[in-house]
């Protein structure tokens, strides 16, 4: 098997075994990179110098016999809105495009504990406000399973990567689905803790009262594991919770018999594709045939969390780039006329379309006169989410539910409207407002050979629910697989082979195998048209 | 379009927001903001009386530390990051004539 098909945990457990060395994964990693990237455009910053360095160091410890557990020297990638001392990280904006942190996010140094070997960073929208990583300042990402589609947002750049097996795996964040979108897009599994599980310290914030930081990888094994490297109580961020319990992977069995599971009915109204909604009837199936007990029942209030999200999160945006002004970091404007005009012309001409367009309505529904009318009333409304989530949590252990309502959409087809790419987000949106763990789960691909996630969510600090019935799915589907990109090979990079093996076992249930078909001939198509 | 946004409105959340947009930047957030209004208008189905704002999910409260120094001196590494400098400061257009 190639190094770069193996999942996070497999490479752990052969560079503890010195069947492969710290220094040899890396090398991997950046090979395919220096291969592939220039075709998915994942990463904004690749730290190759800093990665081997970093790689002979962490070989080094284990070479003495340092246990640093499961992922030591394992590669990683860090979103680029994660601080990483020493590191560029500049949130895809033009506003950030030199920043150089001083300092290390608490979950990079978590990692680091743990023998990370950080890559670089990853693409996503500017400011983590988009869902297709369009919005970024230093171009697209593309979805490897399909170059014309989108990966999804906005840590596109980390679900992207870890899809083409650049990196085994990546930190995203997610405000509003930001991990889960994007990980179904990409048919990666991305999960979004308990909010206060990953310290915030470090992560440039967007919506405080939604952000948390969570794993992509293949599967759900490497998320747990990643989660609990990276979850910690840290003083430094105020709503950090300490957990009873960080031992997510204590919850990978592969039992699920009489798991109460619910899927909500209200979420397959209109706008949901009959392939995603057959997708999450199939997973239903499956953990039902495992001895789940599942079942139908009204959510409700499903309409009303999109409004209260874009209230709730450009009014915390608005106030949380108000530190963006041109004095102490990032850009500043060439010409301007005194103090005020440096601050705005700075701000106008370092911001991108939609950062501003949230900037604006997060002033306007926290100026005098608005304030109650909506902003309180999107945290009312909040209030409310959550009681019916509460409602909901008495009598499932897990909600079942689609990631999005489609597949990757193509580039350049969302940005036009942006009232209607934030309808894309009505299966995530809520569960940050409640404050919910949540994963998704690749489970097969649509009739164009686009992966469809499906999402698992579960009752605040229960992400080992979650996980179980994740790792349950997993068993009957069958393994990870890539995206076949033989089609950028052609356009003649270098990429490491990655055909291997594919299984095959689950094709007896139609969705439950991964089509192998559609991707190549599309990416083929791409490259044709990239001619 | 329910909401419409008036020039004055625009002009007002431009100061707050420190943004300066140029005419048809102006009017495509007119237009912006006035449809996000209409769509988050949906809001008031919602009868929230007696429901307290939720700002945060858990009763978490504010949390207090001794004020002690734990960073050393990072000027250098901080400065480096100025778009302009002098001596040990950050460089701003004169404020005060």
């Amino acid at each position: 098997m190639q190094i770069m098909e193996m999942t996070a945990l497999e490479l752990g457990r052969r560079i503890k075994d010195k069947e492969i060395s710290v220094r040899e994964a890396a090398q991997a990693s950046l090979d395919r990179i220096a291969a592939l990237d220039g075709q998915i455009g994942g990463f904004v910053t690749v730290d190759a110098e800093g990665a081997l360095r970093r790689a002979e160091k962490v070989q080094e410890a284990l070479d003495r016999g340092e246990d640093l557990g499961p992922l030591a020297g394992v590669p990683a990638a860090v979103k680029d809105n994660i601080c990483t001392q020493g590191l560029k990280t500049t949130c895809s904006s033009r506003i950030l495009y030199n920043f150089v942190p001083t300092y290390s996010a608490e979950a990079v140094l978590n990692m680091e504990k743990a023998g990370a070997v950080v890559l670089g960073k990853t693409n996503m929208d500017e400011f983590a406000m988009g869902s297709t990583t369009e919005t970024s300042a230093f171009g697209v990402t593309r979805n490897p399973w399909n170059t014309q589609h989108v990966p999804g947002g906005s840590s596109g750049g980390s679900c992207a990567a870890v899809a083409a097996c650049e990196t085994p795996y990546a930190l995203g964040s997610d405000t509003g689905g930001s991990i889960r979108q994007p990980s179904s897009f990409c048919g990666v599994t991305g999960l979004k803790p308990t909010y206060g599980t990953v310290s915030r310290y470090g992560l440039i914030a967007y919506g405080s009262s939604l952000d948390q930081i969570g794993p992509v990888a293949k599967d759900i094994s490497d998320c747990a594991a990643i989660l609990e490297m990276i979850a910690s109580y840290d003083k430094k961020d105020s709503t950090s919770v300490s957990r009873e319990d960080y031992d997510f992977t204590s919850a990978l069995v592969d039992d699920v018999k009489g798991m109460r599971i619910g899927i909500p009915s209200d979420y397959f109204g209109e706008g949901l594709e009959e392939e995603v909604k057959n997708a999450v009837l199939h997973v239903a199936d499956v953990l039902k045939q495992k001895g789940a007990v599942v079942e139908e029942f009204d959510l409700s209030l499903v309409d009303y969390a999109i409004p209260a999200y874009y209230v709730i999160a450009s009014a915390e945006a608005s106030s949380n780039l108000a530190r963006f002004d041109g004095v102490k970091y990032g850009y500043r404007a060439a010409e301007y006329d005194g103090l005020h005009n440096m601050y705005k012309k700075s701000r106008s001409e370092g911001f991108g379309e939609e950062v501003k367009r949230r900037i604006m309505l997060g002033s306007f529904v926290l100026s005098s006169g608005y304030y109650d009318a909506y902003y309180l009333k999107a945290l009312r409304t909040k209030a409310l989410i959550k009681q019916s989530f509460d409602r909901a949590f008495e009598k499932y252990d897990v909600i079942l539910a689609p990631a999005s309502p489609t597949t990757a959409p193509k580039l350049g087809s969302s940005l036009s409207d942006p009232l209607k790419m934030y309808l894309g987000d009505i299966y995530t949106i809520s569960v940050n407002l409640a404050g919910l763990p949540g994963v998704s789960v690749p489970c097969c691909t649509d009739s164009k050979g686009l992966p469809i996630g499906v999402q698992m969510l579960g009752d605040c600090f229960k992400e080992k629910n979650i996980i179980r019935a994740a790792y349950a799915f997993e068993q009957a589907r069958g393994k990870w697989q890539a995206p076949d990109l033989s089609g950028l090979k052609e356009s003649g990079s270098k990429a490491a082979d990655l055909a291997g093996e594919k299984e095959s076992g689950s094709k007896a249930v139609d969705l439950a195998g991964w089509k192998e078909s559609g991707s190549k001939a599309s990416n083929a198509e791409a490259v044709k048209e990239a001619d | 379009m329910a909401n419409i946004i008036s020039d004055e409105t625009i002009e007002y959340v431009g100061i707050l927001a420190k943004l300066e947009l140029s005419d048809a930047e102006k009017e495509q957030a007119k237009t912006d903001i006035g449809r996000m209004l209409d769509y988050i208008d949906k809001l008031n189905e919602l009868d929230t009386s007696g429901v307290e704002p939720l700002s945060h999910v858990f009763p978490v409260h504010n949390v207090f530390r001794e004020d002690v120094v734990t960073n050393g001196d990072e000027r250098e590494k901080i400065l480096a990051n100025a778009p302009a400098k002098k001596d040990d400061s950050f460089k701003v257009p004169k404020t005060v004539e």
